[in-house]
């Protein structure tokens, strides 16, 4: 299978703030790719350089073939984009909204409004379908944005954050709706900063940070790569923290990572609940009192731990660049 | 990119603009009722105050309300895409595969549709107060046809400012600073012939003055009696006010596409 979005070495600078750092990817045609990484990673700005909204400072950049700097009207013409910020028209209808997109797309005025209903149906949006965008709820709104990109069959997709903001009944729902459009044989690219989100809807996953892909692979290589599973216990001492240091550095696959004042011991592991089994039992037997036990699959912020030895958490701190595409006046 | 397809997605965008008047009502508000207001309240405080020697003074300022009230109206446009431009749909808009310039276009566009609702609205509420058309209906219409081509054209100028202010509230009053002695210093609600010096020059070669008094002659409003104005605009009102239009038109619009573009690609 070829390549159907293709970068290599993107650079792109605000000022003193490198959003994107020599950025490699690459998506295989009709697979689902995540973009995995915290606020300010420059995932959204690599979504805005491949649907050609800004322009790199260095690199190359091809969508279907198609070079996004030298032919961006070409580009424009195979790409649906749904950003982070649901881009529709707060005074129009659901219905207005597709319809115009589809005029713009030069579907032509029929099919357009063919296309529009067919969507509105498929996005349980049909009964709102002739009220104001304003009166729709925030996940009505991501629904219609994600319409949006839908309503010309582009083959290539870019979903910037599909659910961030969104609780969790909505999200689920619009996890099943992007799952059916892969189905229908369109690549998509995501961005999301949930690995639970990668999990359940992509093949394959980038983690960014800083501008870089720091690794590739699908969630299982990701979770093998930091270690699987994670071991956290709490002692009901703090003097006996040296003790499970010990008995969770023997079980541990990585690195431990302790907590003295929460009194936390966080070891990653592969052996699952067998392995949780033993660790008490040595616990037990060391006669160390224990107040707090989980087992549980890394989270992004293992994953970034591990990759790059900084959490997620402190990662999110440096200063994100200002999102391109979105309320950038103030830089104009 | 065709022409063609630039005319369709600007037509697109137009429609969307037209259906935001309908959603927004105090834009309505807006397009009704001042219109009417201005027709009454100077009629009614300025028309009789001032006496014409064989004419009405009502009749003379007829023409200039409504070249004063289409070219504050282009400030509409200019707010527009102020307002647009702060809008999430913009993002969508760039990343379509439609004329880079649809979304200015549109909104000229559709302005004009907005200027031929106010004039009807004046013009009704004019011939209410007691102004009538003294000359032929063709005459007439050529007279309103000039007024929707030179707001057109004025509200390319705005579409300009309006793409290089941060938001809408800065534009509405930068606007006035420029429109008010525009229009003021004009033959719009004097003539300009009794002007002090300076003034006078300026309001004669006021591209403002020659449409007023272009629509004045077109609607058959000057006095009998009135001596032949004393500049070559004012003499040939219809080609200078033709003029400027294309004139501006030719200038400002490309600023305005090349102003969006870049914006759009830099936010």
């Amino acid at each position: 299978m070829k390549d159907i979005i293709q970068a290599t070495g993107l650079v792109k600078r605000y000022g003193d703030v490198v959003a994107l750092d020599g950025l490699d990817l690459s998506v295989r045609e009709g697979t689902i790719v995540a973009l995995l990484g915290p606020n300010g990673a420059g995932k959204t700005t690599a979504v805005s350089v491949l649907t050609t909204l800004i322009e790199p400072d260095e690199g190359t950049a091809t969508v279907a073939g198609v070079d996004v700097l030298r032919d961006p009207a070409e580009v424009r013409k195979l790409i649906g984009l749904s950003g982070q910020y649901a881009a529709v028209d707060q005074d129009l209808t659901g219905f207005e909204n597709l319809d115009m997109i589809g005029c713009l797309y030069h579907l032509g005025r029929k099919n357009a409004r063919s296309r529009a209903r067919e969507l509105l149906d498929r996005f349980d949006l049909a009964e709102a379908a002739d009220r104001p965008v304003k009166t729709y709820s925030g996940g009505m709104r991501r629904r219609l944005d994600l319409a949006g990109a839908l309503v010309a069959e582009s083959p290539v997709l870019f979903l910037d954050e599909p659910t961030t903001g969104l609780d969790l009944i909505s999200r689920r729902e619009l996890w099943r709706l992007i799952r059916t459009l892969v189905d229908q044989g369109a690549t998509l690219l995501l961005t999301t900063q949930y690995l639970e989100e990668a999990d359940r809807l992509a093949d394959e996953v980038l983690v960014i940070d800083r501008g870089k892909t720091i690794a590739q692979g699908t969630v299982d290589d990701l979770k093998d790569m930091v270690g699987g599973e994670r071991i956290a216990i709490k002692v009901t001492n703090r003097d006996d923290l040296p003790a499970a240091h010990e008995i969770l550095g023997r079980a541990a696959v990585g690195e431990l990572q302790g907590d003295e004042r929460s009194r936390t011991v966080v070891a990653p592991v592969s052996g699952g609940t067998g392995e949780l089994a033993e660790v008490l039992q040595a616990f037990e037997s060391h006669r160390v009192q224990i107040s707090e036990v989980v087992l549980r699959r890394p989270t992004l912020d293992d994953v970034f731990l591990a990759l790059t030895g900084a959490s997620a958490e402190s990662s999110e701190q440096t200063p994100a660049p200002a999102k391109p595409g979105r309320k950038g006046r103030g830089s104009r | 990119m065709s022409f063609l397809s630039a005319l369709g997605d600007g037509m697109v965008i137009a429609r969307r603009n037209l259906i935001k008047v309908k959603r927004v009502p105090d834009v309505l508000v807006f397009v009704l009722l001042s219109p009417i207001m201005f027709v009454l309240l100077f009629a009614y405080v300025f028309g009789s105050a001032i006496d014409i020697p064989g004419g009405s003074y009502r009749e003379f300022l007829m023409a200039g309300i409504f070249g004063q009230t289409v070219v504050f109206g282009a400030t509409f446009t200019g707010a527009g895409l102020a307002e647009d431009m702060q809008k999430g749909i913009i993002d969508r808009f760039r990343s379509l595969p439609m004329s880079r310039a649809a979304v200015v276009f549109g909104r000229t566009a559709s302005d004009v549709v907005y200027n031929i609702i106010t004039l009807t609205i004046m013009a009704i509420t004019g011939l209410i107060v007691g102004w009538r058309i003294r000359g032929s209906l063709l005459d007439a219409l050529a007279g309103f046809l000039l007024l929707l081509l030179f707001a057109y054209s004025v509200s390319w100028i705005m579409a300009l400012l309006g793409l290089s202010v941060p938001s809408p509230e800065v534009l509405n009053n930068a606007s006035f600073i420029v429109i008010f002695p525009m229009t003021f210093v004009a033959n719009t609600f004097v003539p300009a012939e009794s002007l002090p010096t300076v003034l006078r020059v300026f309001a004669e070669w006021n591209p403002i003055s020659s449409l007023v008094q272009a629509t004045r002659e077109l609607f058959g409003n000057i006095p009998p009696g009135t001596p032949e104005p004393a500049s070559w605009p004012l003499q040939n009102p219809v080609i200078y006010t033709v003029f400027w239009a294309c004139m501006i038109i030719a200038i400002f619009a490309p600023l305005a596409v090349r102003r969006y573009i870049r914006v759009a690609k830099k936010s």
